[in-house]
């Protein structure tokens, strides 16, 4: 491969594993600082992505409060059942009703951002900026968020919610605000995703590669850890495209299958890192203020 | 619509299997088993299998019983696959979800394994069959019987109420009647107090294992058997299975039965007003209404 084009895969991977970054963020808010289980990222995922720039906030937070409502104050189980619920509901519905978003087929021909100042062929190296700005503010703002007294109460939650409640905190109110702040990143990162393809159909958002390709960056990456979740979505991300280019070498009765296959080994790196490091690369920081010693 | 409501408690009957299965291990282990509806995938495709490949090779004639869609092979392969299931089921166990009991990990990263193992299940299956629909038997006509009040019904689905229901009735007798019985149900009760009343608790969640497994299975083979075998039928049957579980309020065998018949009735009705190809959230509709008014489920006795 000659310069160029590598130079271009990789930019092309960067913008991709920065976008799975952005979704590991979101996801680390809701897991990785108040302990809630949500499987049905892929549904913050699709409506980001089909209703993408600005009102993709406040949706993706109204859905993220509405499914708060039944299960907040339940067990986590149940958070997960209706988490990934609502995200098989929105690819079903996506998928069937043709009228909304032209059905099966999806949509194509996406603007993108900045797309007149430059010859489309260099355009990736735009987007790749874009991405790590977006990227650098939502670290920002949750390192700065985590660190305030409302951050300790939700690691606080996660930890003990009797002995938060007894402090006098709002339980439920504080799982709600970080169940709609997590989904409201993952609706940036669904339309970031939907400007860089130019086109979302509804088979993106299967749980796959919606919901668990993420949870396994997050849990890799270390949960708890912003720094964790970013360098999870670039391991794994490389990894999986590191995958798809061994497939070359599967015998020809394998190729066909090659995807599953790909996924098998993703599947089965969870469970190895689950049982052998379950902190993940990073682990979790421990001290949260600078005020500690 | 009285025909749709029959064949809704033939769909909730699969489902109830899927469903005690998985409520039973709820109970036990307390974290939520995401490979369930994958277990009764894999039941079916060992049983696919056998009954075009192994069981063929062997000699077992194909002939079918009757006006039934099946024959000897089937009837080796159902109780073998169940079997295959449940030994799965525990090894699952064995290998990995008792090595995060032991260091700690808790009930959400015991789920979030066990979605790892549905995904590794599903991509094995693909893998091996492809992602296209099999049948048992293809290209069988299946003669459908004029039952009274004008309802049409297939022998078939005859033969699986009235398998589910003597498979529920067993294992009702055996949670009722025999020493293992009450001690799987007293562990599910109060584990802790089980273990100081010498009950031996990791054969309790071996054998909670085993019937979950091969009742899923069950599960499997008889929704191949009534409809078709796909890689993701599991998948598909997961919300329905939480919904049912939820419903007839989680631990209780009795309430996942009724759960799922519920969920099977509600789902197979909807289809005269909304595509068939709704029926998940459909049962993910009704589950929320449940959790948003009865949170404990119907056998859940009030909410404190």
């Amino acid at each position: 491969m000659e310069i160029g084009g590598l130079i271009a895969y990789l930019v092309a991977l960067a913008i991709t594993a920065g976008i799975y970054a952005v979704f590991c963020l979101g996801l680390n808010i809701q897991w990785g600082y108040t302990g809630l289980f949500n499987i049905g990222i892929a549904g913050f995922f699709c409506v980001g992505a089909y209703i993408s720039a600005m009102i993709t906030l406040p949706v993706c937070g109204i859905i993220a409060f509405l499914i708060g409502i039944p299960t907040l104050r339940l067990g986590e189980d149940y958070l997960a059942i209706s988490t990934l619920g609502i995200a098989e509901t929105f690819r079903l519905i996506f998928n069937n009703e043709k009228w909304l978003a032209n059905g099966a087929r999806g949509l194509t021909g996406l603007p993108q951002p900045l797309e007149n100042l430059i010859d489309p062929k260099y355009y990736n190296y735009i987007y790749l900026v874009i991405i790590v700005i977006i990227l650098a503010a939502i670290y920002l703002l949750i390192e700065r968020a985590i660190r305030s007294p409302w951050g300790r109460v939700l690691r606080a939650i996660r930890e003990d919610e009797a002995s938060a409640a007894m402090s006098g905190k709002d339980i439920f109110n504080f799982k709600m605000q970080s169940l709609v702040f997590g989904a409201m990143v993952m609706g940036v990162g669904g339309a970031l995703f939907a400007h860089y393809m130019k086109a979302v159909s509804p088979e993106i958002f299967t749980p796959l590669y919606g919901t668990f390709i993420i949870w396994v960056m997050l849990i890799a990456g270390g949960s708890g850890n912003n720094k964790g979740a970013i360098l999870g979505a670039y391991v794994i991300w490389g990894i999986w495209i590191g995958t798809q280019l061994l497939t070359d070498y599967l015998p020809l009765f394998l190729k066909a299958r090659a995807p599953y296959i790909r996924f098998l080994v993703i599947g089965v790196l969870l469970e190895l890192i689950l049982v052998y490091r379950p902190q993940g690369l990073l682990g979790e920081e421990k001290k949260v203020s600078k005020m500690m010693e | 619509m009285l025909e749709l409501i029959v064949y809704g408690i033939v769909f909730g009957s699969i489902i109830s299997l899927g469903a005690i299965g998985l409520t039973l291990v709820f109970g036990i282990i307390r974290f939520a088993n995401f490979a369930h509806g994958d277990l009764m995938t894999t039941g079916a495709y060992i049983a696919l299998f056998m009954v075009t490949t192994a069981l063929a090779w062997i000699g077992i004639p194909d002939t079918t019983f009757g006006s039934l869609s099946f024959g000897w092979r089937m009837l080796i392969a159902f109780p073998v696959s169940m079997a295959i299931v449940g030994g799965l089921a525990i090894a699952a166990d064995r290998i990995l979800y008792r090595k995060l009991r032991d260091q700690g990990s808790g009930p959400v990263m015991l789920a979030m394994s066990s979605l790892g193992i549905a995904f590794i299940i599903r991509m094995l299956i693909l893998i091996f069959w492809g992602a296209d629909s099999l049948f048992y038997k293809p290209g069988l006509l299946r003669p459908a019987i004029e039952m009274p009040v004008g309802v049409k019904i297939r022998p078939d689905q005859i033969l699986i109420l009235i398998l589910v229901f003597g498979m529920v009735i067993l294992l009702h007798l055996f949670m009722q009647k025999t020493k293992m019985g009450k001690a799987m149900r007293a562990t599910a009760d109060n584990m802790e107090l089980a273990l100081v009343s010498g009950i031996d608790t990791d054969r309790v969640i071996i054998l909670t294992w085993g019937i979950g497994g091969a009742l899923a299975a069950a599960g499997g083979i008889l929704y191949g058997i009534d409809v078709q075998v796909h890689a993701y039928m599991g998948w598909n049957f997961l919300i329905p299975l939480f919904a049912a579980t939820i419903l007839g309020t989680i631990g209780n065998m009795w309430g996942a039965l009724v759960g799922g018949l519920v969920i099977g009735v509600v789902q197979q009705v909807s289809t005269a007003f909304l595509m068939p190809t709704y029926k998940p959230a459909v049962a993910f509709m009704v589950m929320i209404l449940i959790l948003l008014f009865r949170p404990k489920g119907i056998f859940g006795g009030k909410q404190e």
